[in-house]
This record gives structure tokens, sequence and C-alpha cells, in this order.
């Protein structure tokens, strides 16, 4: 079981109210991403639901029980820290046994549920290093490997994978999803890197300023997002959005077209504009389009190899079904 | 030539610190030798630096007139005890302190501090009135409270700094991972302060063995330490400088070798949290 609701809970530090009255539901199982720019209070969010934060108002109900008021221990919860949190003077073992211990089990379930945990992280030849002496992806495993001896009701990540190279990202991005597939616990994760939240999560709550911009599928928020929050925050590259005149042309006060869905030729089209930089990613080209009197830069992408470059002239038509309409409040039309 | 003039100041910062250590270290090693000359000898002048007589008849004296045990028993008791006693106060103080500040937390450490500012002198009448009123003039236990207060904000300074260097995400990892504050602190914040911790007792037993001033005046014969024994070596009878080097030196010889042994210990402390 791992089924939470928010009822308008809401965080103030002092006079600043952080997070205004907010209502969520995660389902018992899911993958859920707080995604939002920096500042936006989604690791408070978090936090106020591990219990490492006191809520200034509202109900955080845990499995049906009324666990606002109850410390972080008793709420059946774990948590994978940005920085890993792990115990420097402890070995492997011993930091994923500290939970265990804390709970008072037995020594040799100790031993099976850190073996066990150890053989699905890949961490048993690692066992009785202390983490000063493991590689940044190997901390973060014995942190996770340390959530789940506890076998909580939920997962809580804080941003855990921000602290690691690129490519390391990916695998662990891919660990964790595998995890939650094995394990069907729910998760709640927070980043601010949409990429991760459109490739791991079931549900995603888009945060701005503490409050819910939207709750969705990924599909859902990028096919048919509620707002130019949105719209901007999820997709990569952001989605150009266009005031004005042209706008007008589709009945909105903005429009917004995603790179992708912006046909490039070098002699006929809807829009002119002249090419400034252009990055080349080999299985894509972006454009960043000057001069076309809609937006500074549009971006645009292309096929991986074509033969475009650096002050051409070049011609954007969108894909009419593909456009987004907002109104003057920046709601979709 | 670059080279040359590497090694010409390498050279010279080398004897530049030996000449600092020496400055500071001569009035010990002064204090020393002089302990070991007869009476008219270690007041002569000019002084003899090492073409004196030896003798260990100083140390004869004042062993005989005094009994250097029953000081050394107490300046232990008192450094060890205080020591102690503050730290039982001090850890959860710093923790506090450290890691769910209020809004006068740092004001309530710059107030701690001050009190190190004040002169004893400003406070002797009263507590001296306090010591009579409760007994506890001449005890033990009345100076290691004493001694235990005087250090106190250093205890509680030092540990904050220590406890400040540890990630508030570690203690909150715990706090998930199901331990109450007693196991926090037992488990991890204190197993990862060790060496903050241990630079601390040290320094704290430095100055609690040190203390002159409130030791001598509230301690007669039964609670006295080092301090007093030596101080009874300056009489208004004429001073005895040879023996009161003796006595000096006995009384600072515990401290000098517990410093000797432990100052990998007492640099690492004091330069912990520095250089991440």
């Amino acid at each position: 079981m791992g089924q939470i609701t928010l009822n308008g809970v809401t965080k103030r530090f002092g006079d600043v109210e952080v997070i205004p009255p907010l209502d969520l539901r995660v389902e018992d199982g899911e993958f859920v991403v707080f995604v939002g720019p920096s500042g936006c209070g989604k690791s408070t969010l978090l936090r106020l639901i591990a219990g490492l934060e006191d809520t200034s108002d509202g109900r955080i109900v845990i499995d049906g029980k009324d666990a606002t008021a109850l410390s972080p221990a008793q709420r059946g919860l774990a948590m994978v820290f940005q920085s890993y949190a792990l115990y420097p003077h402890m070995s492997v073992r011993k930091n994923i046994a500290f939970p265990l211990k804390m709970a008072g089990l037995p020594k040799e379930e100790q031993d099976r549920k850190i073996e066990a945990a150890a053989k699905v992280l890949n961490l048993t030849n690692y066992l009785d290093r202390r983490p000063g002496q493991l590689s940044g992806g190997q901390r973060q495993r014995v942190a996770i490997g340390r959530a789940i001896v506890r076998e909580p009701s939920a997962f809580l990540f804080d941003e855990p994978l921000s602290n690691l190279d690129a490519a390391l990202r990916v695998g662990m991005r891919m660990e964790i999803s595998e995890l939650h597939e094995k394990l069907k616990t729910t998760m709640i994760y927070v980043t601010h890197d949409q990429v991760e939240a459109m490739t791991m999560a079931d549900k995603i709550v888009v945060l701005n300023a503490g409050r819910i911009e939207q709750v969705g599928s990924p599909l859902e928020l990028y096919r048919a997002p509620r707002n130019t929050f949105v719209a901007g925050f999820i997709g990569s590259p952001k989605m150009n959005l266009i005031t004005g005149p042209e706008a007008s042309r589709f009945n909105a006060h903005t429009f917004g077209i995603r790179p992708e869905h912006i046909r490039v030729d070098p002699t006929a089209g809807d829009w002119r504009g002249t090419v400034g930089v252009s990055e080349h990613l080999g299985s894509d080209t972006f454009f960043h389009v000057h001069d076309t009197g809609l937006a500074p830069s549009l971006t645009v992408r292309a096929g991986g190899e074509i033969a475009i470059g650096h002050g051409d002239t070049v011609f954007l038509t969108p894909e009419p079904d593909k456009i987004h309409r907002f109104d003057q409040n920046g709601l979709r039309i | 030539m670059a080279r040359a003039v590497t090694t010409q100041a390498k050279a010279f910062n080398t004897a530049a610190a030996w000449a600092v250590a020496l400055l500071i270290a001569f009035p010990i090693l002064w204090t020393i030798l002089t302990s070991f000359k007869p009476e008219p000898q270690a007041v002569a002048n000019p002084p003899i630096w090492f073409g004196f007589d030896w003798t260990l008849k100083n140390y004869y004296d004042v062993q005989n007139q005094r009994n250097y045990f029953g000081y050394f028993l107490n300046s232990v008791i008192i450094a060890v005890g205080s020591t102690a006693l503050g730290l039982l106060i001090a850890v959860p103080a710093a923790w506090s302190m450290a890691f769910v500040p209020g809004r006068k937390t740092r004001d309530l450490l710059m107030w701690m501090l001050s009190t190190k500012m004040m002169p004893g002198v400003a406070v002797l009448v009263p507590i001296y009135l306090v010591f009579i009123r409760l007994g506890l003039l001449d005890t033990r236990i009345g100076l290691v409270v004493v001694i235990m207060l005087i250090n106190l904000p250093i205890i509680v300074w030092m540990l904050y700094t220590y406890f400040k260097e540890i990630p508030g995400e570690i203690l909150e990892a715990a706090r998930m991972d199901g331990a109450g504050l007693w196991n926090e602190i037992l488990y991890v914040l204190t197993p990862m302060a060790i060496p903050g911790i241990a630079s601390t007792v040290l320094l704290n037993i430095i100055l609690a063995w040190n203390e002159a001033f409130w030791t001598i005046i509230l301690t007669t014969t039964d609670a006295a330490p080092l301090t007093k024994f030596i101080s009874g070596f300056s009489s208004p009878q004429g001073l005895f400088y040879a023996k009161l080097s003796a006595a000096s030196t006995m009384a600072i010889a515990p401290i000098l070798i517990m410093g000797w042994f432990s100052q990998k210990q007492l640099v690492r402390g004091l330069t912990f949290g520095a250089v991440k």
C-alpha cells in the first residue's frame, strides 16, 4: 500500500507562503514526478510529505491514516537525498542495516535483507567499503538500498541524480524505473529536469511558485498543456510561444508551436527567417531562426543531416493541427 | 636560479620558524633549566646557561614540603571532571544551536562568548559569597562546577562549529530511518564529530589544568590543585626561584606530555572544517 493524499496542505516560513493550500492524490504504486523550476517548492512539498517539515495547515493522509502529526519514521516512507546522505563512518553494510537496526530487527533477518538488497543493486562486492571509497553511482545505489530494505509504503526521491554525470544519470534513470517495475511501490520523485520527468513518470505534477499548474501523464502534458507555463516547461527544446498579430490569425492571444512541429524549407513556407545558431546533434539539428517578425528567436527541429547553416534564409511552416492556443491569461483555449 | 632562490627562501623560513618556536618555548625551557640549579646560581647575574652545578635537590625539597600527588590528583579531578560535565551540557546545547537554530541563536552564541571577555575579578565577590553560603569553598565539586562554567562558552562554540560542518541531510536521513533523537546523537552525530569532540576535550583539559585565578582563590588545602602547589612556593619570606621552578616543572609536566602525544589530534581538531 502507498496511497498518499494531500488536503489543503500549506507551508509558510514566517510571513512567506511558499506553498499555498494544495490538494493532490497519489495512487498506490504510481510513479509521480514533481517537476518545476528551482525555488518552485517541489522539494519543500516532498519534505512535507516525508515529515521533515511541519505543515502550516492542511492534512496529509497516508494509506487512509492521518499522518500530519506523525514523525518521519512513523510515516513508513523512505527517502533518497540529493547528496545521498550516507553515514560516512559506517560501511555500506552498516549503512543499509541502519534502518533495520533502528527497527530492532534480529541480526539474521537484517543480514538476509541486506544481502537481498545488495544483490538487486549490484553492491554485493562493496558491502565492506566505506561510502568515501565508492563512486557517485555506487553511493546513490547504497542510498537506494538503505531505502528499499525498510520496505516502505512509498519512496521519496529528492533530485537523486543531479550530482551524477550525464552518462551515469541516464543509467541510473533506467535503474530506478526498473526498480519501480519490480517493486510496484509508490514513488514520488522530485526533479527540475523535465527529461527525467517525461521518461520516468506515470504522472507528472508541474509546480510553479508552490502552486500545481497541471497534473497528468507525460503525453497529456505534452499534447495539451493547460497554460503557457506548462507549455514552456514540458518538452525539449522549449515550445515557441508567439504573441501579436500572427497569434490573432489563430484567434488566440498567444499561440505555441513545438520545434518538432515546424517544417523547414529553403525555398517556400509561411514564415521567412535567418538561421542564427544551429546545433547539430547527429540525429537531429536544432536551428535558432531570427528575423521572423514573430519572436526574437524561433527554435526549429530538422533532420540530422541538412545542408542549411548560419546566415541562410529559411522558410518555416507550422503543422496546423499541432498549434496550441492560449488566451490573455495564458490559459489553453 | 629560481631553484636556488627557493632553497634560500626555505632555509630562511625554517630558521624563522625555529626562532619563533624558541621564543615561545623559552620561558618553559628556562624554568626547567632553573629547576636543576642550586638556589644561588638560579638568581646569578649574569645568568648561567648550562655551566651550573646540576642538582635534583629542589625536587626533593619541594616534595618534602608538600605532597605533590595530592595536588596532582586534584588537578586531574578538576580538569577531567569539569570537561566531562561541560560536554554533558554542551553537546545538547551545540546540537540544538547547530541543527534547530532559533531567531536568537546567533545572539545567544555571541552573548556566551562575550562572558569570556569579562575579567574574572568582576564576579569574584558574588561567587565567593555563593561558595561560602553553599559550603563549596575548598571542595573539588565546587571547583569542577566553577571551572566548567568558565570554559563552557568555549566548549559550546567549538562543538557548535564542528556540528555545523555535518550536513543536515545526514541527520534527516537518520530520522527517516527511524532514529529518535538519542539514537541520532549516539550513532550518527557523535561518531561523525569525534575529531572535533576530541580536540575540544583536549583543549578544555589544558585550559582547566592551567586555570590559576579561581583555583588559587577558592581553595586552601583539600581541593587545591597544582596551581596552588606552585603559588605556595612564592612566599613573602623570600623568593626561592629554583624551588619555584621545580614546582612549576612538576605542575606543567603532565599536561606538556599529554599535549605532546595528542598534538596530531589537537591540530587536526583545531583545523577541522577549514579545508574540505
